[in-house]
């Protein structure tokens, strides 16, 4: 199963940011995780949110370049080794990782690790047979991240 | 004090003959060029009826385009086996123009180089060191050619290379350099590196500015860091190179060397001839070469004759130093080129958006291009590695069409100010 992370197009400058989570503040998408990458004076913004097509279609109509991009959705273990369990793997089979980030979703429970690939299709069905659970873009959206379970 | 003291400073009525008659050799010369025998037929000129200078405007301006139209050979007035020489004009658009020369042009052309040289000062005896490309530019073999007929001892250092150029200098007693102002002024900030005082541990005296127009600051900067005298030069590779016209020790403007070539100054919308004085175009028209004759070039600089004889005794008339171009060429470190060529490429490559922007900065002496290219809506997805490979390609693709390395900048799509009429490209920051 493969999610949907939300790219920007950004100029680095100040003020770029601030429009992205403003829209999506306002159409009360809920921003799972981001990241930023830039290169001198660009970069790319990007975003997990609960609702990826919607997102899209907010950011679109305020004039920002924006791209939808298929990437796997990892549950691991929040404990440590957890993510080596998951890079071991990958590095085995050879497959490279472009950009990836995490977040926990229950303290000591679970982490999500989110990769994007260069082979896809490879790599989640080599993550299912080693017994790895992905996440798609409704069960993502559905996860409850931990401080609403404990709160 | 002068290197050929007759045909420099001969009264000037006697002079104005000894023009005409190079004009009339000239013109008749001229029609022998496809080019001009077309263009006298077309408007019944007969090239034996020039009687005074004045007989000059009755023959219509030669452009650019008819030098590009006209390429290789249209404007050839002798058999291809009489030439010895071929030099190219740096950066343009399109087809580059090309010069060719005779072995008599280039005695011709060395010599005026050899007198501009002279007028400054320069003796056998003086070390050149030539700081400008060799090549197809002219400001290499030019200088290079009438530096050695002058007799001083020649370093073809080219371009470039700074602690090698300084060590030329001190190692060979450098007295007389040939360089680009901006190129100067940078030079000093390596002389102070290596804790080099041009002024105590150098035999420098003059130096000979040259390949970009500067201001007068820019000279004045640059006869204090060196502790030297900075002489203006003015030349084009349609008119030979370098030596077109050159400043003598009074520095008030470049005498143009009228035995070798006619200067008018017109308007360059009505291109009326303006009063003598006043600011226009500068028109040239060669006189004394044989292979490639060309006839009231607009040579698209922005000058006035300066009226009044100069006290240095010439008879030749002086131009002010070049104010700007009729275009929007513009000229970083050296090296002409138009937004145009640079809008050219861009657009060939596949993720570029239509709308650019090129910024101009002087950062310490140095000139920096910045290109904004917008990108295509279409192309991202989401992939910074795809958008640095673009960056990466566009600043290959501009560096081997335009010899520089700009720093491009990607934007977002239609994120660029777009303004109403004619498209600001270009942003010039750079104070001179």
């Amino acid at each position: 199963m493969s999610s949907y992370q939300i790219s920007i197009f950004a100029e680095n400058k100040p003020g770029r940011l601030a429009k992205v989570t403003g829209i999506l503040g306002r159409e009360k998408i809920n921003i799972r995780a981001i990241t930023i990458s830039s290169s001198d004076a660009f970069g790319v913004i990007n975003i997990l949110a609960d609702d990826p097509e919607r997102a899209k279609k907010a950011l679109t109509k305020e004039g920002l370049t924006v791209s939808l991009k298929a990437v796997v959705a990892v549950v691991i273990e929040d404990k440590p080794g957890g993510l080596d369990k998951l890079i071991q793997v990958l590095s085995e089979n050879e497959i490279n990782v472009e950009n990836a980030y995490g977040f926990v979703l229950e303290s000591w429970e679970k982490a999500v690790f989110v990769v994007d690939v260069d082979q896809m299709e490879k790599t989640q069905d080599l993550l299912e047979r080693a017994g790895f659970e992905t996440l798609d873009a409704d069960t993502l959206a559905a996860v409850e991240p931990f401080h609403y379970m404990k709160y | 004090m002068y290197w050929e003291q007759e045909i420099e400073t001969m009264p000037r009525e006697k002079f104005l003959e000894v023009q005409l008659a190079h004009l009339k050799g000239s013109v008749k010369k001229a029609s022998a060029s496809p080019f001009y025998n077309r263009l006298f037929q077309e408007i019944g000129f007969d090239p034996e009826s020039i009687d005074s200078l004045d007989d000059l405007r009755k023959i219509p301006l030669t452009t650019k385009d008819d030098l590009r139209e006209n390429w290789p050979y249209g404007f050839l007035a002798v058999p291809r086996d009489e030439l010895i020489r071929m030099h190219s004009s740096s950066g343009t658009t399109g087809r580059a123009t090309v010069i060719f020369h005779t072995a008599n042009d280039i005695n011709e052309w060395t010599n005026i180089v050899a007198r501009s040289m002279y007028m400054t000062g320069m003796r056998k005896g003086d070390v050149f060191q030539n700081m400008m490309t060799y090549g197809l530019f002219t400001g290499g073999l030019g200088f290079h050619y009438g530096a050695e007929k002058l007799g001083a001892l020649t370093i073809p250092a080219g371009s470039g290379n700074s602690k090698r150029q300084i060590q030329l200098i001190r190692d060979f007693g450098t007295t007389t350099i040939h360089i680009i102002p901006s190129y100067a002024l940078h030079l000093y900030t390596v002389f102070e590196e290596l804790g080099i005082d041009p002024k105590r541990d150098t035999e420098l005296k003059r130096a000979f500015l040259g390949g970009e127009p500067h201001s007068e600051r820019t000279r004045k900067k640059v006869e204090e860091l060196y502790g030297i005298k900075a002489f203006n030069s003015y030349g084009l590779s349609e008119m030979n190179g370098p030596g077109v016209s050159f400043e003598c020790p009074y520095q008030n403007g470049m005498h143009l060397w009228e035995d070798n070539y006619i200067v008018e100054i017109i308007d360059p919308v009505t291109t009326e001839p303006v009063p003598e004085g006043e600011e226009g175009e500068m028109v040239l028209t060669t006189l004394l070469r044989d292979g490639m004759p060309i006839l009231r070039y607009r040579t698209k600089d922005i000058t006035r004759i300066i009226p009044g004889p100069c006290e240095c005794g010439r008879v030749h008339r002086r131009i002010e130093r070049i104010k700007g171009r009729t275009d929007d060429m513009l000229i970083i470190k050296g090296v002409n080129m138009y937004p145009i060529q640079i809008e050219k490429k861009l657009m060939e490559i596949p993720g570029v958006g239509t709308n650019y922007l090129i910024i101009l900065e002087r950062e310490g002496y140095n000139d920096n291009m910045i290109v904004k290219a917008e990108v295509e809506k279409e192309f991202f997805s989401g992939n910074l590695k795809q958008l640095e490979n673009l960056r990466r390609r566009i600043t290959e693709e501009l560096k081997s069409d335009i010899l520089i390395t700009p720093k491009v900048e990607l934007v977002e799509p239609s994120s660029l100010p777009r303004s109403e009429g004619k498209a600001v490209r270009v942003i010039d920051k750079r104070e001179d």
